[in-house]
């Protein structure tokens, strides 16, 4: 009621209606509900100071974050939270359309965190968002497979191994090759696994930009690629294949080897229970750390997630981050994860009994998560990534001699303004 | 209203005798009061619609081409910047403009073909069928055309999805179609569905436009050629289509401006993957996506002009006649 009395001398609107309870709009992505029950369950635990309601963005994250900077940059009071994919942090942190975070609150959300989400939920070192949800990709083999191939998986794999295992056996590998984001997922990933990066100075204004592809991490990568969609090993489905294409594919016959998120899981257990998927493929799934690209050298598997943000433009900044405080706590983290399949920030919620049941690999996305590579952190990120898409596009012509040189001279030409994307 | 009191007025000025001006004059007074009043009252009527029209289209344009000369990033509003035309020189000297362009084009000079001769038969049969058979055909053959673009886009997509599409089965007897037919991976199949899509959808349209044209066809023409022993192809090619020739040039007018502004298909199907973007995609990846405001309206402006060219052309070398086709003169 106190702060709602104070809000309501900035606005009366706000507080003028019957019950004079503020609400907070929590923009959230798609999922199973999730977010709406723990909006209702904080709304309740408030006791009067709050109220969040939910309202739900479009399907992929490109479009919400294009409609979440197109409603900022209008200097939108609707938006009080928001389910902010980690790369695009930055691009609204930069002009300050998040709004900045209490110190107390800061401490308090950093704790216990997995360094992969701490790392991605920071922009020039500093928090700005608060870790919600945490991903990151597996590799997800055919028990069957594996052994005709004669690899053994509690090892680290690498992935050579794995395309020389594809080619023998005759199978599918199942990665993303369609033109979206999660090309740059995989890109990302095989540059830093190989040690290097993507953009050499993501915080750099646009003009200065240095990309790190022209280097033998980048040319690595690039090899990989091409190598896997020159030889037809991703399946003819490969240019068009997101994380949904390849987890079908992988639950076929010509299923392999696949890099994707733990959604697969609960997913797969669910077609069992709808009678579309056989119980014996299930069990013939087993789960390993991503592959590295150099052996003997730890992958940085792709990490992924939600972070909640706080608007600047919000009535009830304060409040906000009382609820997001109040979101983030780790046992409903938990509880998301075995309700929604997305895997928590917080270390503490993977010990949690029910979650250890669920997720038998929860332990391994826990330390994947900690080897975790963010996406380049920059506010340019959409440049980046769509550059990249654009230049090592269809995977079959990716060719580590020119695509790295093709993606720096288009990324760094949109970038001043010199190119079209 | 003015057009049709003008020319009252002048033939009463013009016969008017001497003795009669005066009261002719005083007559003027009040015709042109009325005239002016009845100008004022078409403009009360007209004005709101005026003014919307102004408000919706004028205005959005102007504010386009004026945000076209900066460089402006949403994201960035304080470094927005000056730049005169050098979106423009950006643009018009980057392959991806062209390469557009030229996909847009093919796309609208197929899609137009394919449905002129498409529509024109739906036209025929339409315009024939028997009395008891028009109602329940002519609403068969408009059903795509009632159907949202969107949805008819995913549709076609997923029946032509590696993943989950029946396509590759229902045809794999044809040459060419295997199970293993990633349509939507090279730029030849996806145009290939691309303009499908487009054609199955849009053809409705051209075909009622071309229906009209033939219901203003002069029975008794027909039947003068048919009495003369012209074969069926004769009556086509000598009567019917040169008396139908305005409405055939409107149906195709029309259509290549729509085609011209492809979206929906594209956008759902590849989202330009695969050497498939069009001049509408390509605006709204500078304006939406990137959230560059400047280069966005820039390739708009670019846009439409293209579209006003489309249009002047037509309009003056082919001497489309907007009214005739209405049945106006």
């Amino acid at each position: 009621v106190v702060g709602c009395f104070t809000a309501g001398v900035l606005l009366l609107a706000g507080c003028g209606s019957a019950e004079s309870v503020p609400t907070l709009t929590w923009y959230t992505n798609p999922d199973n509900g999730g977010q709406a029950r723990i909006a209702q369950q904080c709304t309740e635990a408030a006791e009067g100071r709050y109220r969040i309601e939910v309202s739900v963005l479009p399907r992929d994250a490109s479009s919400q974050r294009e409609q979440l900077a197109r409603r900022l940059a209008a200097r939108d009071r609707s938006i009080d939270l928001m389910s902010l994919d980690p790369p695009f942090i930055p691009e609204l942190a930069e002009p300050g359309f998040l709004a900045p975070m209490p110190d107390d609150v800061a401490e308090q959300v950093s704790e216990d965190v997995v360094e992969g989400a701490l790392l991605g939920a920071q922009w020039k070192d500093e928090l700005v968002t608060v870790p919600f949800w945490a991903n990151t990709q597996l590799l997800w083999y055919r028990s069957s497979v594996a052994e005709a191939a004669g690899l053994d998986l509690e090892e680290p794999v690498t992935w050579d191994q794995l395309i020389e295992a594809a080619t023998e056996q005759g199978k599918y590998l199942g990665v993303q090759g369609t033109k979206a984001e999660s090309l740059t997922v995989w890109i990302n990933a095989l540059v830093t696994s190989a040690g290097g990066e993507v953009v050499a100075n993501p915080e750099a204004p646009a003009e200065d930009v240095e990309l790190g592809l022209e280097t033998d991490a980048g040319r690595e990568a690039a090899r990989i690629i091409g190598e896997i969609g020159g030889a037809g090993l991703g399946g003819p489905g490969l240019p068009t294949a997101d994380e949904n294409a390849s987890f079908s594919q992988f639950q076929g016959d010509s299923g392999s080897f696949m890099v994707n998120w733990p959604f697969v899981w609960p997913a797969m257990q669910s077609s069992v229970e709808a009678g579309t998927l056989d119980q014996e493929v299930v069990d013939d799934v087993g789960w390993a750390m991503y592959p590295q690209v150099a052996e003997g050298e730890d992958a940085r598997p792709p990490y992924g997630g939600i972070n909640i943000g706080v608007g600047a433009f919000s009535d009830h900044v304060d409040l906000a981050y009382e609820a997001a405080v109040c979101i983030v706590d780790p046992a409903k983290q938990a509880e998301y994860f075995v309700s929604d399949g997305n895997p928590p920030s917080s270390v503490s919620a993977y010990d949690d009994p029910q979650v250890q049941e669920t997720f038998p690999m929860a332990d391994l996305i826990r330390t994947s998560l900690e080897q975790a590579a963010p996406r380049p952190q920059t506010p340019f990120y959409n440049e980046v990534s769509a550059g990249l898409q654009e230049t090592w596009y269809p995977p079959s012509d990716v060719d580590p001699e020119t695509s790295p040189g093709a993606a720096t001279e288009l990324i760094t030409g949109v970038l001043r303004g010199e190119r079209l994307l | 209203v003015t057009a049709e009191t003008a020319p009252v007025q002048g033939s009463g000025t013009v016969e008017a005798s001497a003795a009669q001006e005066r009261r002719d004059r005083r007559r003027k007074a009040e015709r042109s009061d009325r005239a002016r009043a009845e100008a004022r009252l078409g403009w009360y009527l007209a004005g709101p619609a005026f003014v919307v029209m102004l408000a919706v289209t004028a205005y959005p344009i102007l504010q386009a081409v004026y945000e076209s000369l900066f460089r402006y990033r949403l994201t960035a509003p304080d470094e927005r910047e000056f730049i005169g035309l050098g979106n423009y020189a950006v643009a018009l000297t980057d392959g991806v403009f062209w390469q557009s362009t030229w996909v847009t084009t093919l796309i609208m000079l197929v899609t137009v073909a394919i449905e002129l001769v498409l529509g024109f038969a739906l036209a025929l049969v339409m315009h024939r069928a028997i009395t008891q058979l028009r109602g329940l055909l002519r609403t068969a053959i408009l059903v795509p055309y009632g159907i949202i673009t969107v949805v008819s886009a995913f549709a076609w997509f997923y029946a032509f999805d590696i993943n989950s599409g029946y396509v590759n089965q229902w045809f794999s007897w044809v040459p060419g179609i295997t199970e293993d037919l990633n349509w939507f991976a090279q730029q030849g199949t996806s145009l290939f569905v691309i303009i499908a899509s487009e054609v199955w959808k849009t053809t409705p349209f051209i075909s009622l436009l071309l229906l009209a044209g033939l219901a203003q066809v002069p029975g008794d023409l027909e039947e003068a050629a048919k009495v003369d022993g012209a074969t069926w192809w004769q009556i086509l090619r000598r009567v019917i289509i040169p008396n139908m020739k305005a409405a055939i040039m409107v149906a195709v007018l029309f259509r290549a401006l729509d085609a011209f502004r492809i979206f929906d298909n594209v956008f759902v199907m590849t989202n330009g993957a695969n050497g498939t973007r069009v001049l509408s995609l390509l605006a709204y990846q500078q304006s939406i996506t990137r959230l560059e405001i400047g280069m966005g309206s820039a390739i708009s402006v670019l846009l439409f002009i293209a579209v006003i060219g489309i249009c002047f052309v037509a309009i003056k070398l082919f001497k489309v006649d907007l009214a005739g086709a209405r049945g106006e003169r």
